[in-house]
């Protein structure tokens, strides 16, 4: 096991590597730099010169390159062009903004997605069974950015239930030692900030979790199905346990592997999806902070928020693969 | 009959969560019964401050906070840009010009209980001044520059070399003199920024304010003055600021005047407008910025929707260097050739109106008679037949922007289109040419790559020199001329100290510029702010200083 995961740290090396030049390469291909959105309208040639000199961009490509290595590997990300703030400090303010929100899309898929999946697998070919199949297809063809707009507009715009914008309500101040909004005011002891971080939670949260929710959904009902025609379900039947035992004990738990490895597959669509919703409600997490720094060409933003996502989304695949060795023991003796 | 039991429990859950979000607080909590007095503001902007040290900044965003915690000498007419005083209670100059007297208002305090008076007057002044490395750099001290040139040490090259101030002396506490090394006439407008902001002498110091390290064209403020402890004299005073998510300032009751209505005013961050709007419309903010012209309308019905007086002209440019331009037939025919009276009417929110030269109609200097350029195709084709120049070289290529929308400019194609529909009927040949605003399409205009394109400018301050003067005082790649007599006469009229004269002196210029057509104006607009209805005493003004002491909700 402890081999497995050193092995696995071990790649990342070459990975990283490999991800901070396309990175490098990408923000460079841009078009235009980071002196258009600084210098503004009227720039003159000299000026932009000027910049371009003072930030390395007139050195060669290479060159930039090995200069930014030499400082990431100290821990340097340098600071935004356009805020001249340092690029891990806001890093650290922006990554729970969009942690917290990618878990309401997560905890959303799979409070209603493992039951549904469940009702669906044990009314097989009912009308249940078929409109959740119909409704998990749908949830998956919607485009993320379109179901945010329609929810924004619905819930928020036309019918004022919920806000539209932000994490909180700007009246509100509480202290923010976590900079997870709602385990804040749980904190702050605070019940109306605690509700209000909710609110802001759930349009996001289910403009993001529609897709996780539709996948979870199928999965279970799959995984469900499968189960429920194995040996020893049939014995617990035949035995005469209680209907709940049996859906319990030796269904769910069993059901559920599959769908922890879809769950863990997800990081990648939560935290991609993240980047739209956060931009139509204008969530201040990772996504609306990256999408800015495009426009503004702002390179150590981009570099420094790029490379970060891309170190938490390997971290991530890697502790998927290692709970399965903990869920599963066939998966870990495998492994020796 | 367990599966139901889940599924019930699941929507269960979701519901409580939905129940538990049926009270919802609109942010006006607080209100003194009257609904006049107490009570926050929630206001939606495009973005973050900079700093709110004035001194530093240019951009609208840290403007508008920096003009609630701190104040000037002198100030604008709310809603208009006609100087008037405001901590100094009257200021004359002596015979030649050189010699300002302010009298100062007196019992004015900073917000940390240190006295307003000459001395604190000239530290600002001389700070200013003394500005060093990057805060010469104009980026950092655009207005500075703008308004007095140079330093007392001038380093950076983008600066002029010599400085309209000389000196600054506390003859009394009430009296400060401000000698300046030659008269100007856009020295008291100039003022009236809030980059001339007094801020108390105290906090400067102890909060580091001079420290500034970073790049010229990318400052990074080290000191907390501007980040966290900016100190004026103003009706409200800094609460708090979280950059990306919002700015919180609490009424003065120490203030000297009239004392704002509001509690709090709460600056929001929103950086697209349809999101404001979103914003507006689901409660969550009272009032917004920046209202897309295509929102207008739609506002109007439930919101109070406010415009500013014009400030700003839309333009078609020309880069002369590239033939056909250089023909002055050419350009008037162009320019007879755009029916910009249709475009306006069709394309444009109401208060919009057709532009006849460079500058809007509310600043001095506007001349009633210049030489117009009337939508006649017939006048047109008359002139390119003129022109001499032969039918296979009337290919011009045309630039608009994309990804942009600006308040004289909310929809560049449709503006493109119209005009490239009444050229081609007088016989032009249109190629199209598009980039994306930022940072393409101004770098490729700005550089003179372009032969004809869409553009426009938002004025600073109420002075023509902002105008006309950036355009046409010096020679510019995007135009592609040299006009010696323009240029002369636009650098005559900015440094003349008589108004009056300055004023003819504009006019005649302005008569200049049309008449030899470096580009067609076509349009000034009045940009848009958006509130609840129950938002009184806002008062918009040209040059965007707008005092949110006055507003009340409710």
């Amino acid at each position: 096991m402890l081999k497995f995961v050193v092995r696995r740290l071990l790649l990342l090396v070459p990975i990283l590597v490999g991800l901070s030049i396309l990175v490098f390469a990408w923000v460079r291909a841009l078009p235009g730099g980071p002196e258009a959105a600084l210098l503004g309208e009227r720039a003159t040639p000299e000026r932009i010169a000027a910049v371009r000199h003072e930030y390395g961009l007139d050195k060669p490509v290479y060159q930039q390159y090995v200069t930014y290595v030499g400082h990431v590997v100290t821990g340097d990300f340098g600071q935004s062009i356009k805020t001249t703030r340092p690029v891990l400090g806001d890093i650290k303010v922006k990554f729970p903004a969009t942690i917290e929100l990618a878990l309401a899309a997560l905890i959303f898929a799979l409070v209603l997605g493992i039951p549904l999946g469940f009702i669906a697998a044990r009314r097989y070919q009912t009308w249940a069974d078929s409109s959740t199949i119909v409704g998990s297809l749908l949830g998956i063809s919607i485009p993320v950015f379109f179901l945010a707009y329609l929810l924004k507009y619905v819930f928020a715009v036309k019918l004022h239930w919920l806000p539209s914008t932000g994490r909180l309500d700007p009246t509100i101040d509480i202290p923010h030692p976590t900079g997870f909004y709602v385990l804040d005011a749980i904190i702050a002891g605070d019940w109306h900030t605690f509700v209000d971080a909710l609110r802001h939670l759930i349009l996001p949260g289910i403009a993001l979790g529609t897709i996780p929710l539709a996948i979870v959904t199928r999965i279970t009902r799959a995984a469900v199905l499968e189960v429920s025609n194995e040996d020893y379900v049939r014995t617990a039947e035949a035995k005469g346990l209680r209907r709940r035992t049996v859906d319990e004990r030796h269904i769910l738990r069993n059901a559920m592997l599959p769908v922890a490895t879809v769950v863990g597959l997800q990081t990648g669509l939560l935290l991609s999806g993240a980047v739209l919703t956060e931009i139509v409600f204008a969530w201040p997490g990772m996504g609306s902070w990256l999408y800015d720094a495009t426009f503004n060409r702002d390179f150590p933003v981009l570099e420094g928020g790029i490379l970060f996502l891309a170190v938490v989304f390997v971290m991530v695949n890697l502790l998927v693969d290692v709970s399965y060795g903990v869920l599963d023991p066939r998966i870990r003796l495998q492994g020796k | 009959m367990r599966s139901n039991k889940l599924l019930a429990l699941a929507l269960g859950g979701l519901l409580v969560a939905a129940a538990a979000c049926g009270g919802s607080s609109n942010g006006s909590s607080n209100n003194n019964g009257n609904g006049k007095t107490g009570g926050t503001l929630v206001f939606g902007t495009s973005a973050d401050p900079v700093s709110m040290d004035g001194a530093y900044v240019s951009d609208g965003e840290s403007l508008r906070v920096v003009d609630q915690i701190f104040e000037t000498l002198v100030t604008t007419k709310a809603g208009g840009t006609d100087p008037e005083p405001k901590l100094a209670e009257s200021y004359t100059p002596s015979a030649d010009g050189k010699v300002w007297t302010f009298k100062l208002r007196k019992n004015v305090k900073f917000h940390d209980g240190t006295p307003f008076n000459a001395a604190a007057v000239c530290f600002n002044f001389d700070r200013w001044y003394n500005f060093k490395g990057i805060q010469q750099s104009p980026s950092v001290s655009y207005y500075w520059s703008t308004v007095f040139g140079g330093f007392k040490n001038t380093t950076n090259a983008d600066v002029p070399k010599t400085s309209l101030y000389a000196s600054c002396q506390a003859s009394d506490d009430s009296t400060a003199v401000v000698n300046l090394t030659s008269p100007s006439a856009s020295f008291i407008p100039g003022l009236a920024v809030p980059a001339f902001s007094i801020a108390s002498p105290d906090a400067l110091t102890k909060y580091n304010a001079d420290k500034v390290s970073g790049t010229g064209d990318s400052p990074k403020f080290d000191g907390t003055f501007g980040t966290q402890h900016p100190v004026g004299t103003g009706p409200f005073k800094l609460e708090s600021f979280t950059p990306g998510d919002k700015l919180v300032l609490a009424r003065n009751d120490d203030y000297w005047g009239s004392k704002a209505k509001l509690d709090k005013v709460i600056f929001k961050p929103i950086a697209k407008g349809t999101d404001r709007r979103q914003a507006l419309e689901s409660g969550d903010i009272q009032g917004y910025d920046f209202v897309d012209p295509a929102d207008v309308d739609a506002l109007k019905s439930g919101f109070k929707v406010m415009q500013r007086p014009a400030f700003n002209v839309g333009y078609v440019g020309f880069n002369q260097k590239m033939a056909p331009l250089n023909n002055l037939k050419i350009r008037q025919a162009i320019a007879h050739a755009l029916n910009r009276d249709a475009l306006v009417k069709a394309k444009y929110p109401p208060g919009a109106q057709v532009a006849k030269e460079f500058m809007p109609p509310q600043l001095f200097g506007y001349a009633a008679d210049v030489t117009d350029y009337d939508y006649n195709v017939d006048t047109a084709k008359q002139l390119i037949k003129d022109s001499g120049v032969a039918a296979k070289d009337l290919t011009l290529t045309f630039w608009y922007p994309t990804d942009v929308s600006r308040p004289y400019m909310p929809d560049p194609k449709a503006n493109w289109e119209a005009f490239k529909s009444d050229l081609e009927a007088v016989g032009f040949k249109i190629i199209a040419k598009s980039a994306p605003w930022r940072p393409d399409y101004n770098q490729k205009v700005n550089n003179g790559a372009a032969q004809m394109y869409l553009l426009g400018w938002t004025g600073d301050f109420g002075d023509p020199d902002n105008f006309v003067g950036t355009f046409f005082r010096t020679s510019q790649p995007a135009w592609g001329f040299n006009n010696p007599e323009i240029f002369s006469a636009l650098e005559g009229a900015r440094t003349e100290s008589d108004l009056g004269k300055r004023t003819s002196d504009y006019q005649a210029a302005n008569k200049l510029i049309m008449d030899f057509l470096p580009g067609v104006p076509y349009v000034h607009t009045q940009p848009s702010l958006a509130f609840n209805k129950n938002v009184n005493g806002y008062v918009p003004s040209p040059v965007s200083l707008e005092s949110f002491a006055t507003v009340t909700v409710g």
